[in-house]
């Protein structure tokens, strides 16, 4: 009985192959199906792309919360985690009903968008696009939380995260992204891309995503001020976080979610230089924390974990703007300088300007960001040239260092002072006025106390007995 | 009886322990506390800033023995938990009065 089953079954399959062969030959396709078939299945790899890619930056969020937590101390941890959480998912409803149709809605004289709220009126693809540009808004947004982090109200922070992913982020990405043809700094009808004679480039938001980000944490934390200990008669002092292996962790994280945002932003699953975006994207990241490793080893005598963290964080957001336009050469180059800035960035926030930044935020995606926009206008190698020859999406002219004068530098930077203004203006006129309606900082006791008993009557590790200062 | 109470390295611990219990000391009482000598604590590093760790995490070992034990004790986890460096720690001997084993009630000698 088995055997004859076995016999059937095999018979079965042979019948199969044989109705399979003689059917195929006999349908023909046209050129124009089988060029129809092709593109189906070219959009159909988009589409998984750019999914995939959103899950890598979705999964982000899981660094940021992680880095954060890490460098600050447990008695704060519970709160860190809920204002990451709810960014995200704050980020969504919000993206959808507001931030997406200021981004991306009909253009009105350069500045904003118009329509498409709440997503109506949208096709399937454009779904698609939706939620690879939420998980960036997102990203933008939570910056903020960790400059902020261990003084900042849960109640505060809440507000100008839906702020922030309504009006801030989407209003400079309609300048950049919306691709409109009045789009201020990327337009061709722009008077500035006009007046410059070349449109600006931020691949995919060393500007628009971590200066903006950077920039209100910076608005942020000259409104709230330092933390208690931080500065002694203006010295500042070491609050040491409460688990490195958090911040580490959370950082690698961010490095792979990062194959995910900058490899998708060419928009395109069928662009081979996606390869060259995040080959480029490495070289920095580890450039960046090469090099920072080396300036504590020499300023300290010991290389000191998390600034080389940073420095890894500072090389991503860097090469974030020029990755599809320059070499690996510059990508290495960019990293270092991003490195240098890092170190520079974090001690000039606390010796010069006074600001407490618990995790660096402001210099790794302020500052690295601004320099991720200027290195283009250096690096730029321009489409049709070199490695670039079939590029789709790059700066479009070579950058000074490359022969291309100094127009691609000039509107790079005027993206940077754009970005400075916008992020950090518009922020500082939210937060101010957050501080005066609902209060942007905890009182002292609550401070001392941590956030996490005080906002949400949990411990983050309850059945530890923690001695905090 | 005396009590032998030693603050050590914790890093030391599973050494002294394990010499003890060898030389036939198996009980003991251990508590992880924190304190300073004479070097007032520790410089550490964050973010490129020094600071100081002026308490340190140490680890009591407690050892109730006979008179005639003390020595070869003392002597064996000074041995043991001696790195040479700073803080390395100190061992105390006091007097015990009484002893009393709670589950059968016998007393002093009887009860160590």
């Amino acid at each position: 009985m088995l055997k004859n089953m076995e016999k059937f079954g095999k018979l079965m399959i042979l019948t199969c192959v044989i109705l399979i062969a003689l059917s195929s030959p006999g349908a023909a396709v046209t050129a124009e199906e089988n060029a129809q078939a092709i593109n189906d299945v070219q959009t159909a790899l988009t589409f998984v792309w750019l999914l995939v890619a959103s899950a890598l930056v979705f999964f982000m969020h899981t660094g940021f919360s992680l880095v954060e937590i890490g460098l600050t101390r447990s008695k704060n941890t519970a709160n860190i985690l809920m204002k990451n959480f709810m960014t995200i998912t704050l980020g969504i409803l919000v993206y959808w009903a507001v931030g997406w149709g200021v981004m991306y809605g009909a253009d009105a004289a350069g500045l904003i968008g118009t329509d498409q709220f709440l997503l109506m009126g949208v096709d399937n693809a454009t779904f698609n696009g939706w939620f690879f540009q939420m998980v960036f808004a997102a990203t933008g947004a939570t910056i903020v939380s960790g400059a902020m982090a261990e003084r900042t109200g849960f109640k505060a922070y809440l507000v100008y995260c839906i702020l922030m992913v309504a009006i801030i982020y989407p209003v400079y990405g309609h300048w950049v992204w919306s691709g409109a043809d009045a789009a201020l700094l990327t337009g061709a009808e722009s008077p500035i891309v006009k007046a410059i004679g070349v449109a600006h480039h931020d691949f995919a938001g060393s500007g628009v995503v971590h200066s903006i980000g950077g920039y209100a944490a910076l608005a942020g934390v000259l409104l709230v001020g330092a933390r208690i200990g931080k500065f002694r008669n203006g010295k500042p002092l070491a609050i040491p976080g409460h688990n490195l292996t958090y911040a580490f962790m959370g950082t690698l994280i961010l490095a792979l979610g990062w194959i995910g945002f900058n490899g998708g932003s060419t928009l395109d699953g069928n662009d081979p230089y996606m390869n060259l975006v995040v080959v480029n994207t490495f070289l920095s990241a580890a450039a960046g924390a090469v090099m920072v490793m080396l300036i504590t080893w020499m300023k300290t005598g010991k290389p000191d974990p998390s600034l080389t963290a940073n420095g890894l964080l500072g090389g991503l957001v860097a090469i974030t703007a020029p990755c599809g336009s320059v070499s690996n050469g510059a990508s290495i180059v960019i990293g270092i300088i991003a490195g240098i800035i890092i170190y520079a960035g974090v001690m000039f926030n606390e010796n010069v300007l006074k600001v407490d930044d618990p995790v660096g935020a402001i210099a790794v995606h302020g500052y690295c960001g601004s320099w991720g926009l200027l290195s283009v206008g250096l690096f730029s190698i321009g489409i049709g040239n070199g490695i670039l020859a079939d590029a789709a999406y790059a700066a479009e002219v070579p950058g000074l260092l490359y022969g291309g004068g100094v127009g691609l530098l000039a509107i790079q930077a005027t993206g940077v002072i754009l970005s400075i203004v916008w992020g950090l203006g518009v922020s500082y006129v939210i937060f101010k006025i957050i501080d005066l309606v609902i209060g942007l900082r905890v009182p002292e006791e609550i401070e001392i106390m941590g956030l996490d008993i005080a906002e949400h009557d949990i411990r983050a590790y309850p059945e530890h007995q923690l001695i905090e200062d | 009886m005396y009590k032998v109470e030693a603050i050590i390295k914790p890093t030391k611990l599973h050494e002294v322990k394990d010499s003890l219990e060898e030389a036939g000391f198996a009980s003991l009482t251990v508590t992880e506390v924190k304190g300073r000598g004479q070097q007032k604590g520790m410089v550490q590093q964050w973010r490129g800033r020094k600071y100081c760790v002026d308490l340190l995490p140490k680890t009591k070992i407690e050892i109730v023995l006979s008179e005639d034990e003390i020595d070869e004790v003392v002597e064996l986890i000074r041995k043991t938990a001696s790195t040479g460096e700073i803080g390395d720690g100190k061992i105390f001997i006091y007097p015990v009065k009484s002893v009393v084993r709670i589950r059968t009630g016998e007393k002093d000698g009887d009860a160590l």
